[in-house]
């Protein structure tokens, strides 16, 4: 900590203020509501509300719908992460070799990070879109082979294709950064106890690489509960038949579509839960990497 | 190094190349797309080389979607969110972590904790505070009894309303928070050295000239690398801007790019126009991918740093 | 056991050379180190001989075979690393064997070996740590132990020491002397600090900007430079520079002051203009006058043994060492006196030794 400081402390407090003031009005004062809304059944817009316990929480959890929308999440989640953290590993470990080319090779992963959830949504959902392009092809060939619009598990394909690949981008950054990180002479003393190169990555690189690996595992798996929505909106709006209704993506529905304040809130508090935990279990692990080196 | 690992190196290439393919294929198809008419978008076999249609498309989606007046307000939305950010990351970190007062910590953990509440989960209530921005307030002084004493008193009663809803307001103040931007800051300031704030000290400057004069110079790589993460967040807002927008001269790009093709569950009998929603769709793209490109230094420096 | 034999190497990045042409021949056990300051090439040179870096021109053949194009591992070359490059998820015991374990050695004869090498360099109580928990010189200790362990046929140290404080430095010099005696492998030591090699050397390469200045024992080095530039960088306190012109039996100074020199080399070279070193060492404090010239105190430092006198001379400063530590007063003019076998003599415009005829005639220390 500095111990050179000033002295005007009021100074101080009118820097902080207006963040302060922003975060009160924009996230507690929001949260607190949610809890508030999820422990009383309230009437949109005023009018009378009840303290009722758990029984919103209750509700949603003895509701089928509910724990659908947990599974297609999860398999969401798993799905997404694996694809896109193992695509974006193999390619970071790879363009670390620094071969020729290298750079263009780091531009061409990087610039998808740029392109927003809904336009990632949109060229996804055309390019599996069945009336047109390759798929229409392929179910020329093969009638009703391809049918995201009815068939729920080619949706929830079509669905973790587009949030993975929008996510690698992402991932490369960190683990190219995470690789470049790695002093050279590390390598330089693998080469010299007479390591080769894909043993070196198994040795040297990737153990070293845990850390940021585990970063990025839980922000992906976070991402996921949070940052679909603008895909699953473009893509399916959460069909067919739910099968890509995501947790995000239901709450929004139960909110403002079906005006559910009290359920939507306790589906968000759930959430918060699941973002919290995710967070403090990321938190106590680069406590450790600190520790590591 | 010398190594010779020439079957390595082909299948690194390879591997390589299939990623390059990977990221850049699907949007080969959607610019061959942008460029067909409707009838070859449905062709078979389907086309795989751009035709002439592209500006032509274009030209459509920009006046189906309003682009103009979207892309200034997203323009407008991005430019805020932007400058909100840095100038709040900048004066939160500096009130921390150069002053000494009890309350630094607990007042860098309430905005760092912020990080564990990202919108959509609490959207609902969000979008509620956004009606009334002043609703938090209202709460509290119904309370505390002061909304009924000032009643008492004066005979006025106390009705705070501040609607944010299809405003500019209401589509960048929520957004401005930045725990990432003010930890990266702060991070920064930590490692100014104290004999700096004690020559500025005997130099007679105070603490907002050390801040202009000083710190807001040393901290342009700073700026840089949030400015660039910040502007493609914000060009990208999509959830947010989808709730408090229902007035469309307000509209931003990406919530417009959704209704550029009929929702997959809705019943209307309107085709899809792929080729126009295709067209819409490299348009929009188009600033955040030169950001990214022409940025990367300061974007990758800016994304590691902040960590989100 | 190898010899290592460097001809007309080259390196260059692009079109920027930093090595131009160097030759070396480094016999079998011997323990050389190449000393010079940062950017003189000396460590790239290190890295080509390892393998870690291409070769651009000539060739470096290592107990007879070219080993231009082998890799690392194929040259049978150990190094330790001057920021040590410790394996920070490995415990000692896994670092020290790691080469062994890629080498496919059975895990209990290795992990026996480890235990022996981690004896001999003290870190038996150290082996289930991991590199970052140690001290600076145990992190230095088990980097010299992962060399040793492979039996290598040459030793190579990228300034291995320049991380640690003076004292422990000294220490893991007499440590690195003591284990070559022992193992009697060819080394290769880089450091920039004269000392170092000084004291470590059975041989010293001294380079400067990507050339070989001079090649020879210790000894040589010191009693006889090569250049200006060798006896400036080898001995402290520093030579001092002076310049003249050589005339019968001496150098004639600017001032008028006269420094004299050996019958045969002032015969050599009469009239040529040279620069001369003198060692502070070598010098004698006498009263004003009785000198070969006299020069200004400005202040003296006590080393203890002896004394380190500095002085005024015309426009430039020297300084004189004297274990007599005779009482001198500040801004008072003192001789100084100056032994004829002791004077380095230069040529004023290349830098080179000027030697006696015959010394000529006889061909370079090897280079």
């Amino acid at each position: 900590m500095k111990r050179a400081v000033f002295k005007n402390n009021w100074v101080a407090a009118l820097m902080v203020a207006p963040q302060l003031l922003i975060i009160f009005v924009f996230f507690y004062w929001p949260t607190s509501q949610a809890m508030y809304w999820a422990f009383t059944l309230e009437q949109p817009w005023g009018g009378g509300n009840t303290w009722v316990g758990f029984d919103n929480f209750a509700a949603i959890l003895f509701d089928d719908l509910y724990w659908y929308s947990v599974q297609v999440s999860v398999v969401y989640a798993i799905g997404a992460t694996v694809l896109s953290v193992g695509m974006a590993l193999i390619l970071a470990v790879f363009v670390d070799r620094q071969l020729r080319g290298f750079k263009a090779y780091k531009i061409g992963m990087i610039w998808p990070y740029a392109i927003a959830a809904p336009a990632v949504g949109l060229a996804f959902r055309f390019i599996f879109n069945p009336g047109a392009g390759i798929m229409l092809y392929l179910n020329d060939a093969f009638p009703g082979a391809w049918d995201p619009n009815g068939n729920g598990t080619h949706a929830m394909i079509m669905v973790i294709v587009a949030g993975a690949w929008k996510q690698i981008a992402y991932n490369f950054i960190f683990f190219l950064a995470g690789l470049q990180s790695i002093p050279r002479s590390l390598l330089e003393a693998g080469a010299m106890d007479g390591a080769r190169v894909l043993r070196r990555m198994r040795d040297i690189q990737l153990p070293l690489l845990a850390p940021t690996f585990f970063f990025v595992l839980v922000i992906n798996i976070t991402d996921s509960f949070t940052d679909s929505f603008g895909i699953v909106d473009t893509m399916t709006g959460g069909g067919p038949a739910r099968a890509t209704n995501l947790m995000v993506y239901k709450i929004f529905n139960d909110g403002f579509q079906g005006l559910d304040y009290s359920g939507a809130a306790a589906q968000s508090i759930i959430l918060m839960f699941l973002v919290v935990a995710l967070t403090v279990v990321q938190f106590r692990y680069i406590e450790r990497k600190v520790h590591y080196t | 190094m010398i190594e010779r690992t020439p079957i390595l190196n082909i299948v690194t290439h390879l591997i390589l190349l299939s990623g390059l393919i990977l990221m850049i294929f699907p949007m080969y198809l959607v610019l061959v797309a942008a460029s067909l008419d409707l009838k070859d978008v449905s062709a078979i076999p389907p086309k795989m080389f751009p035709g002439d249609q592209l500006w032509v498309n274009m030209g459509v989606a920009w006046e189906k979607a309003k682009f103009g007046e979207k892309f200034l307000n997203t323009f407008i939305v991005a430019f805020g969110v932007v400058v909100g950010k840095i100038v709040l990351a900048c004066i939160t970190a500096f009130g921390i972590v150069f002053f000494d007062h009890r309350l630094r910590m607990p007042i860098f953990w309430a905005v760092f904790i912020t990080l564990m509440l990202p919108l959509e989960v609490r959207i609902v209530p969000t979008y509620a505070v956004a009606a009334n921005a002043l609703q938090p307030f209202q709460v509290f002084m119904d309370v505390t009894g002061l909304t009924w004493a000032i009643n008492a008193v004066t005979g006025i009663e106390v009705a705070l309303e501040w609607n944010l809803l299809n405003s500019y307001t209401g589509l960048i103040m929520p957004l401005v928070a930045t725990a990432t931007g003010t930890f990266l800051y702060r991070q920064f300031f930590l490692t100014i050295p104290d004999e700096l704030v004690e020559a500025a000290k005997m130099d007679g400057a105070g603490p907002v000239r050390f801040l202009r004069e000083i710190l807001v110079p040393l901290s342009v790589t700073n700026i840089a690398a949030l400015a660039t993460i910040m502007f493609v967040y914000s060009w990208n807002q999509y959830l947010w801007p989808l709730l408090v927008i229902t007035d469309q001269s307000y509209g931003m790009v990406a919530v417009e790019l959704g209704r550029l093709v009929p929702k997959i569950t809705s019943t209307g009998g309107e085709v899809a126009k792929w080729n126009i929603a295709m067209a819409g769709t490299l348009i929009v793209m188009v600033p955040p991918i030169l950001v990214v490109i022409f940025m990367q230094r300061w974007f990758v420096r800016g994304l590691i740093n902040t960590d989100k | 056991m190898a010899n290592i034999s460097i001809s007309d190497v080259r390196k260059s990045y692009g079109k920027d050379e930093v090595v131009h042409g160097v030759n070396l021949e480094i016999a079998n056990g011997e323990f050389i180190v190449i000393l010079g300051p940062s950017g003189c090439g000396k460590s790239t040179l290190l890295r080509m001989i390892a393998g870690l870096e291409s070769i651009s021109a000539g060739q470096i053949a290592i107990a007879g075979t070219v080993v231009n194009d082998l890799e690392p591992r194929e040259r049978g070359c150990a190094m330790v690393f001057q920021n040590y490059a410790l394996y920070p998820h490995m415990t000692v015991a896994e670092n020290i064997g790691y080469a062994l374990k890629v080498s496919g050695m059975a895990k209990a004869e290795r992990l026996e070996k480890v235990r022996v090498v981690a004896a001999s360099v003290g870190l038996s109580e150290f082996l289930d740590r991991r590199p970052g928990q140690l001290s600076g010189g145990q992190r230095q200790r088990v980097a010299m132990a992962r060399a040793i362990i492979r039996e290598p046929r040459v030793f190579l140290f990228d300034e291995p020491l320049s991380n640690l404080d003076a004292k422990l430095r000294v220490q893991m010099r007499h440590e690195i002397r003591r284990i070559h005696n022992r193992i009697k492998a060819t080394s290769v030591f880089v450091t920039h600090d004269q000392q170092e090699g000084m004291t470590l050397a059975d041989r010293l390469v001294v380079m400067n900007k990507g050339n070989i200045e001079q090649v020879g024992t210790p000894e040589e080095i010191y009693h006889s430079p090569a250049s200006v530039y060798v006896g400036g960088f080898i001995g402290s306190p520093a030579m001092n520079f002076l310049s003249g012109q050589i005339v019968a039996g001496g150098v004639m100074l600017a001032n008028g002051g006269k420094i004299p020199l050996p019958q045969a080399l002032a015969v050599a070279h009469n009239g040529s203009l040279a620069q001369i070193g003198l060692r502070p060492e070598e010098l004698t404090l006498v009263p004003a006058g009785k000198g070969a010239f006299d020069a200004t105190f400005e202040f003296s430092e006590e080393l203890g043994p002896s004394r380190l006198y500095h002085f005024q001379f015309e426009d430039l400063t020297l300084s004189v060492l004297s274990a007599d530590k005779p009482p001198v007063e500040q801004g008072k003019p003192m001789g100084i006196r100056v032994e004829a076998g002791s004077v380095h003599l230069f040529a004023a415009d290349t830098g080179k030794r000027l030697r006696a005829r015959e010394a000529v005639a006889q061909p370079e220390l090897v280079v």
